[in-house]
């Protein structure tokens, strides 16, 4: 599967590595529901780690699309919460 | 139009797997989304190609101008905290001079004005490391993008030059569709540099005008640094005590010295001396007029007996 890490680049991530990315991704989820920005910066730090461990950054001439997008480094709830409420708006 | 061979683009992919929507699997079809949305005015896949590219060149250009701007701002934010930092060294001696005139008061006050540039100072610090992250992220997209614009525009042609064949329409559509993925990233990783660095120059545009009107702390004004004031008023007054108290010295010293005369030996001036502490013995032994002529051959005879008297007030 491949990853984008926004701002960052794409990495090829294992199927086997995918259930630990998950889970850290639904802590991502439950720090956004309950707007906590201590465990969102933890979770957030950990999945970035997990996708840069477990995947393989592909090159630039590698032009295949991802198909799940981590937040840039260093993102706030803010930023994320502003981003995902575009969803409504972009997909029209 | 993309919908029309959007069947054979890799998108699909994503919607399979767990039910619960994570954040990266929304994130990803906002993006893939804003990447279609960027495609649309294309007419073919051909169209396609060379809108993607010239997108990421305008990006490109973008990523570099918005690099540009952040080095300024790093280098005007090094300024202020260069000015500041001055200005807070300036205090600290001012209010060691304070205290060194006995004005704790003012040596209070000066600190107090120190702490209220710490605070600028630290908020400074805070934002030349963003300033400083944004840099690192802007050179990590033009390096990245300066390679993808590379890698794309010999792959563009390849494409374009194969396209019709039916295979060659599915790679097509991945290579676009990847690379308008990688053009709408690198977009929103310039929105927020330009986000950010629009902020950060407000910011330092204030500090600037705080420093240029003296608007910051009072003692930040050159020319009206009533800290300093003060602490030259006291140096001042200080300066005008010793040249009074040398005045004294000199205007006192002048009637031992210089006269002799039998008026002269019993005036209170005389002190310093050792004319004086001579004297007392003199009624002592032998009062009224004798005493007097006892002092006129003594300062008559100048210096030697001076200090004899002397010798002999010590001894005492």
């Amino acid at each position: 599967m491949i990853v984008r890490i926004l701002g960052e680049g794409r990495y090829e991530v294992p199927e086997a590595d995918l259930p630990a990315i998950e889970q850290l991704d639904d802590e991502l989820v439950d720090a956004l529901e309950r707007g906590d920005e201590n465990e969102f910066n933890g979770a957030l730090i950990d999945l970035i780690g997990e996708v840069r461990h477990s995947g393989i950054l592909l090159p630039a001439d590698d032009l295949r699309p991802s198909q799940l997008a981590v937040p840039h480094e260093g993102a706030t709830l803010a930023e994320v919460r502003a981003l995902l409420a575009e969803e409504a708006g972009a997909e029209g | 139009m993309v919908q029309s061979w959007g069947a054979t683009w890799s998108w699909g992919d994503a919607t399979k797997g767990t039910d619960s929507m994570g954040v990266m699997k929304r994130l990803s079809g906002i993006v893939q989304a804003k990447a279609n949305k960027a495609l649309d005015k294309a007419e073919n896949p051909a169209d396609m190609l060379d809108l993607s590219y010239e997108k990421q060149q305008e990006n490109l250009t973008k990523v570099r101008r918005a690099l540009a701007d952040v080095t300024t701002a790093k280098k005007r934010l090094e300024m202020q905290a260069a000015q500041l930092q001055g200005q807070a060294q300036k205090l600290q001696d001012q209010a060691k001079q304070a205290l060194g005139q006995g004005q704790e008061d003012l040596a209070r006050e000066a600190l107090t004005r120190r702490t209220a540039l710490a605070d600028q100072l630290s908020s400074l610090g805070t934002q030349h490391q963003q300033v400083e992250s944004q840099q690192q992220q802007l050179e990590t997209t033009a390096a990245r993008l300066q390679t993808q614009v590379e890698a794309f525009r010999t792959k563009k042609e390849t494409l374009k030059a194969t396209y019709t064949a039916s295979k060659a329409q599915a790679s097509i559509g991945e290579a676009v569709s990847g690379i308008s993925e990688s053009i709408t990233d690198a977009g929103m990783t310039l929105q927020r540099a330009e986000d950010k660095i629009a902020e950060m120059q407000a910011r330092s545009g204030a500090i600037d005008e705080l420093l240029d009107t003296g608007a910051l702390p009072d003692a930040l004004g050159a020319g009206k640094d009533d800290i300093q004031q003060q602490l030259d008023a006291v140096g001042r007054a200080g300066q005008v005590d010793a040249e009074l108290a040398a005045l004294k010295a000199q205007v006192g010293a002048e009637p031992a010295l210089g006269t002799g005369d039998a008026g002269g030996a019993g005036a209170a001036p005389a002190v310093e001396t050792g004319e004086g502490a001579a004297e007392p013995a003199a009624p002592a032994a032998e009062p009224g007029a004798p005493a007097a002529e006892a002092g006129a051959p003594t300062a008559e005879a100048g210096a030697p007996t001076a200090g004899a008297a002397t010798d002999e007030g010590g001894a005492r």
